[in-house]
């Protein structure tokens, strides 16, 4: 394994910067890397033919002497949900199979900008319904941990290629945890932002009020360099904010120094008890907690009483928003048409391209959004779970007029096997537990390795939580404690996942 | 298609009572649409475009595309909202309409449901004869349009055709949908109430300057919903919706129809069934469309791409008070300003002609003179045409070749084809004169030889005139104006003639 | 059919199952969402977020119709319609 792919994004970032190593052969690294494992993984559904040629293109700026971001030349891979030029955009649906956007989601348009490199577009759920990868039309990914297993979801392809070192840097998005729970599932790093932090234009919709966009990484530096690049208001997406963010980049090294954690006070929520998580999973989260008290912080127990009706409101808000998101996919004017035999209508068309383009699991949830929309029923069901999204927000008001941030083991279990779960979607559903909070109300979270599930060795992670617009502090938080586990481990946790390529 | 009784519509007037109700769509004029930043065909400057060029991905709801809402067109509705009387919302927001409809790129519309940017108004509407009547608004509200649909096949429209095509140019045109609440007491007067109220909303959006407001392009657009129940009866009976009727004397018209196709059915003791009708101008009828239900059911949502509309009070005031005079007002002060009676204002007024004969007038022509020219061979040549008379000529123009005629430079004739030169694109009055040579021969030089010509060729004449037979003179005005091609004064070759007579 | 999906008597059979799901979500939440709880429709509030009038970037005529099923005539074509719009 080339020692180039091994490195963080801020790592190669120096080198290209100092010129050791040009975009070029960073780029060729980790498409051998593509080669070698992902017939394996299956992270990637389209391995972009351009990405040498736009490796080269930075090397001549830099080599023209042009002023480039600390990550220039660096590879990205690029969620399916963000529509891109260059490369066909699927939302991992037969639907959308070889559709050519004509135009770049912003963040795609500012990660090319800032010089990174796309590198193909990673495999997710269909419409990015799911948390294990396995409801692709293409196919599911497989964990770099164990390839029997889920890398999580939606966006398990994006934190399969990050955990694979089949890119350093990958863009995901996040509407109930689908960034979040890949990341633990993956031992990876990953951050869903304040809600219009990140620009949404050019994300394929699932749930508008629930989704954002962000970075998939091995380290949080890592994640707060691909966030200082794709963040920031756009004028395309009426719900982004004009905040001036500082740089989250600068916050994860100032966490690194770990003096962030000397009187930091973390929140632990009563309401959720180590019996609701496997007992590795309880494990890892509880030595993470014991050892940033060792570093000065002070862990305060918090009430959060309507986190609980989080997960009902979500699958009343989700399927709603979705149902109408995913009208638009009728065979008019892009993606696929299916016509019957003899003599059809426009709305035969229309239903049998629907019925053959959409997977069981979004049908499922057009369905049950529909009826959820439907008049009578409008109120019961949408309006009252948009409440239990105020109580929730005044939950976390309350939380942190207390404690700082709050913490939480990101997901109830380690990665499952594939097949384990698909035909028990609301066992899938509670995946989704401890993020779902996070999108309800607005506020943003992280995800970062806390250590293996001892009766299984798999990889946990432990999750962050802060008050909207206060991402950095997740960033300081999260370098520190990272900081911590590394040096208690002695090397990344991905060190210890098993060799990929050949080896199985 | 089975025959349709019709009622005798004094007959249906005594058995049952009317009541109306208008959905009026008005498209905004901004430069750009509602919620992209396309070019917004229903703006002038972009009228005309071919199919599919004025495009951005929201209007086709291609996937990752978002909606901003053009602050232009919510400015226009609010003074929209404020001429119709309205409350203006503290809050509003924007709702998504679930239906799926191939010209609809989102298979939802963005309009607005529950909160609307205005609600609770009233419009002034006068009547033919003068008679002013209130009709109350219920709501305004944002929305964007859809595409457009042509039916190909051999009968044009939706039965019966092989396939459609889709331009999604006017997708995202803004709208400013105007719901009243049911009026009553129109009786016999009900088509007429139509006409009036679409009259007096073209009048307003004109006056506000939001929309091109010209009803054959589809600029304003009338839903008439129309019940009726007998006398005496307290219940609503059943309406229709008979869309899009896309001319004042339609809407009077398609009005007029369907209470007497109503009130024969009724009287039958059959049922009306609610429905949306349409409208066809050939044959002056209405025929059933899509049946209206409880199964349509559009999902209505908050639009979670859009944020709320909440317009400070400071910008309501503000617009508020650049609110031009209310038309009916307006109209008033003018008629008394220009001294025209009853019948010439109506003859103005009801042509449409207010705003060109005005403009005429603060160009430099009299009253009198804009209305005869606007009102007389203007609409006479606009009518042979199938135009609007205001699209044939500019007032500039108007106002310009009536100062040649008061110059003396064009008699009444020569000016009428002037008109019809520059009508015909030659260019201003002036240049239609020099280039066709048509102004009056007022050299009196040229004149008076071609009177002593005259003379000398009918000599008993001028005796005549000498003799006190003054009317004898009209041989020889005749010969002159025939020498000079038409382009004589007449009444100076007289003075010249008397002139030489009493030499 | 609202949602436009043809549906095999197997895929109603399943769904009508999982409507139960939502139902039960329907109780839970409740329990909790009592008429005094104000509804929040985005999770960061905002309002008065405006666009200025002006033409920006637009498709081409090409771009537009490059993922279309199929076309005639600059247009997008589909088979024949059966009902009115609404
Ligand atoms: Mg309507
Ligand atoms: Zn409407």
């Amino acid at each position: 394994m080339s020692d180039i792919i091994r490195l963080t994004a801020a790592e190669l970032g120096e080198k290209l910067a100092a010129r050791e190593i040009s975009s070029v052969e960073a780029t060729q690294a980790h498409l051998d890397r593509i080669a070698a494992v992902d017939s394996d993984v299956r992270a990637f559904l389209h391995v972009n033919e351009n990405a040498l040629a736009a490796a080269g293109e930075v090397d001549a700026r830099r080599a023209a002497g042009e002023q480039l971001g600390p990550i220039a030349g660096v590879p990205l891979a690029v969620k399916d949900v963000l529509v891109t030029t260059d490369m066909p955009s699927t939302s991992g649906s037969k639907i959308l199979e070889g559709y050519m956007s004509p135009f770049d989601a912003t963040v795609v348009a500012r990660a090319r900008a800032a010089g990174l490199v796309p590198l193909g577009k990673t495999n997710m759920d269909e419409f990015a319904m799911g948390s294990s990868t396995e409801h692709s039309a293409f196919g599911p990914t497989h964990n770099p941990w164990d390839l029997d297993r889920i890398p999580g979801g939606s966006g398990g392809g994006s934190a399969a290629a990050v955990a694979a070192f089949e890119a350093p840097l990958a863009l995901g998005s996040d509407t109930g945890g689908s960034i979040r729970q890949p990341a633990h599932v993956t031992g990876t790093v990953g951050t869903k932002p304040t809600y219009g932090g990140v620009s949404r234009y050019g994300s394929i919709a699932l749930a508008s009020s629930l989704d954002q966009v962000g970075p998939v990484t091995r380290t949080v530096l890592d994640a707060g360099l691909l966030h200082d690049v794709i963040g920031g208001y756009d004028a395309n997406d009426s719900t982004s904010l004009r905040d001036e963010w500082p740089s989250f980049a600068d916050a994860a090294r100032e966490g690194a120094s770990g003096e962030v954690l000397k009187g930091l006070k973390v929140g632990m929520i009563k309401e959720l008890p180590d019996s609701g998580f496997q007992a590795g999973v309880a494990a890892s989260f509880r030595e993470s907690l014991a050892l940033m008290e060792a570093q000065g912080a002070e862990i305060v127990e918090i009430s959060a009483p309507h986190f609980e009706y989080g997960v009902a409101a979500y699958y009343l808000i989700l399927p709603a928003e979705a149902s109408s998101n995913l009208a638009k996919f009728d065979s008019v004017r892009f993606g696929l048409r299916v016509t019957p035999e003899g003599g059809a209508t426009v709305e035969d068309v229309m239903s049998a391209t629907r019925e053959a383009g959409f997977g069981p699991e979004v049908k499922r949830r057009i369905i049950l959004g529909t009826y959820a929309l439907s008049a009578g029923y409008y109120d019961a069901y949408y309006g009252s779970a948009q409440k239990v999204r105020t109580l929730i927000q005044r939950d976390f008001d309350q939380a942190f007029a207390q404690v700082d941030v709050i913490a939480t083991p990101t997901a109830p279990t380690t990665a499952f096997k594939l097949g384990e779960k698909i035909d028990d979607p609301l066992q899938m559903y509670l995946n989704d537990l401890t993020t779902i909070p996070a999108n309800l109300a607005g506020v943003p979270g992280i995800s970062i390795p806390s250590g293996l599930a001892t009766e299984d060795g798999l990889p946990v992670g432990i999750q962050f939580l802060a008050p909207a617009r206060e991402d950095a502090r997740l960033y300081r938080v999260g370098a520190a404690l990272e900081a911590a586990l590394v040096d208690s481990w002695g090397a990344p946790l991905l060190e210890k996942a098993p060799v990929l390529g050949g080896a199985r | 298609m089975a025959a349709v009784k019709l009622m005798d519509f004094d007959k249906a007037l005594e058995l049952f009572e009317p009541v109306l109700g208008f959905e009026v769509h008005v498209e905004l004029n901004t430069r750009t649409k509602m919620f992209s930043a396309a070019p917004n065909p229903a703006n002038e400057e972009f009228h005309g475009a071919e199919p599919n060029t004025l495009i951005a991905p929201v209007d086709l709801g291609l996937p990752g595309s978002l909606p901003v809402v053009n602050a232009t067109a919510v400015r226009s509705s609010i003074s929209l909202g404020l001429a119709l009387g309205c409350s203006i919302a503290e809050s509003s927001r924007f709702a998504r309409k679930n239906y799926f409809y191939p010209d609809l790129g989102k298979n939802y519309q963005i309009s607005q449901y529950d909160e609307p940017i205005a609600f609770e108004g009233s419009v002034e509407v006068e009547l033919e004869d003068g008679t002013l009547v209130t009709i109350p608004v219920e709501r305004a509200h944002m929305e964007e349009d859809a595409g457009k649909l042509t039916h190909m096949g051999s009968t044009g429209r939706i039965q019966g055709a092989e396939y459609s095509l889709v331009d999604y140019n006017r997708a995202g045109v803004p709208l400013v949908e105007i719901v009243t609440k049911p009026i009553f007491g129109a009786e016999h007067r009900a088509p007429e109430y139509a006409k009036a109220y679409i009259s007096a909303i073209r009048d307003i959006v004109r006056g506000l300057g939001i929309s091109e407001a010209r009803l054959e392009r589809g600029n304003l657009r009338c839903d008439a919903n129309v019940s009726l129940r007998p006398r005496g009866q307290e219940k609503l009976g059943t309406r229709t919706e008979t869309k899009n009727v896309n001319s004042m004397r339609s809407v009077e018209r398609a009005v007029r129809y369907e209470i007497q196709r109503q009130a024969a059915i009724l009287a039958d003791g059959g049922t009306i069934t609610q429905e949306t009708r349409h409208w066809h101008e050939d044959t002056g009828t209405t025929s059933p469309g899509r049946p209206k239900s409880d199964a349509d059911d559009y999902r209505y949502f908050p639009e979670p791409d859009l944020l709320p509309v909440q317009p400070s009070r400071e910008l309501v005031e503000e617009l508020r008070a650049a609110l031009p005079e209310q038309p009916v007002a307006r109209r008033r002060r003018l008629k008394a300003e220009w001294g025209f009676t009853d019948l010439e204002f109506q003859d103005v007024r009801n042509g449409g002609l207010v705003e060109v004969v005005e403009a005429t007038i603060a160009a430099g022509a009299t009253p009198a003179s804009a209305r005869k020219w606007w009102t007389g061979e203007i609409t006479r040549l606009a009518n042979a045409a199938e135009q609007d008379a205001s699209e044939l000529i500019s007032p500039e123009n108007v106002a310009a070749l009536q100062q040649l005629v008061d110059a003396g430079t064009l008699t009444d004739k020569l000016a009428r084809q002037v008109l019809e030169g520059v009508i015909a694109g030659e260019g201003t009055p002036q240049q239609v004169v020099d280039a066709r040579g048509l102004a009056v021969v007022s050299d009196d030089g040229a004149l008076i030889a071609a009177i002593d010509e005259a003379l000398a060729a009918q000599p008993d004449v001028m005796a005549k005139i000498k003799d006190g037979k003054v009317q004898a003179a009209g041989a020889i005005i005749g010969a002159v104006m025939k020498a000079m091609k038409g382009q004589a004064d007449a009444a100076r070759v007289r003075e010249l003639i008397l002139e030489r007579a009493a030499q | 059919m609202l949602a436009r999906i043809q549906l095999s008597d197997d895929e109603v059979t399943q769904l009508t199952g999982q409507l139960d799901a939502i139902v039960d979500n329907i109780a839970k939440v409740s329990e909790v969402a009592t008429p005094d709880v104000v509804a929040t429709s985005h999770p960061i509030a905002m309002s008065n977020v405006f666009r200025p009038d002006e033409v920006g970037q637009t498709l081409t005529h090409e771009q537009v119709l490059q993922n279309a099923p199929d076309s005639a005539d600059g247009r997008f074509r589909v088979t024949a319609i059966l009902g009115e719009e609404q």
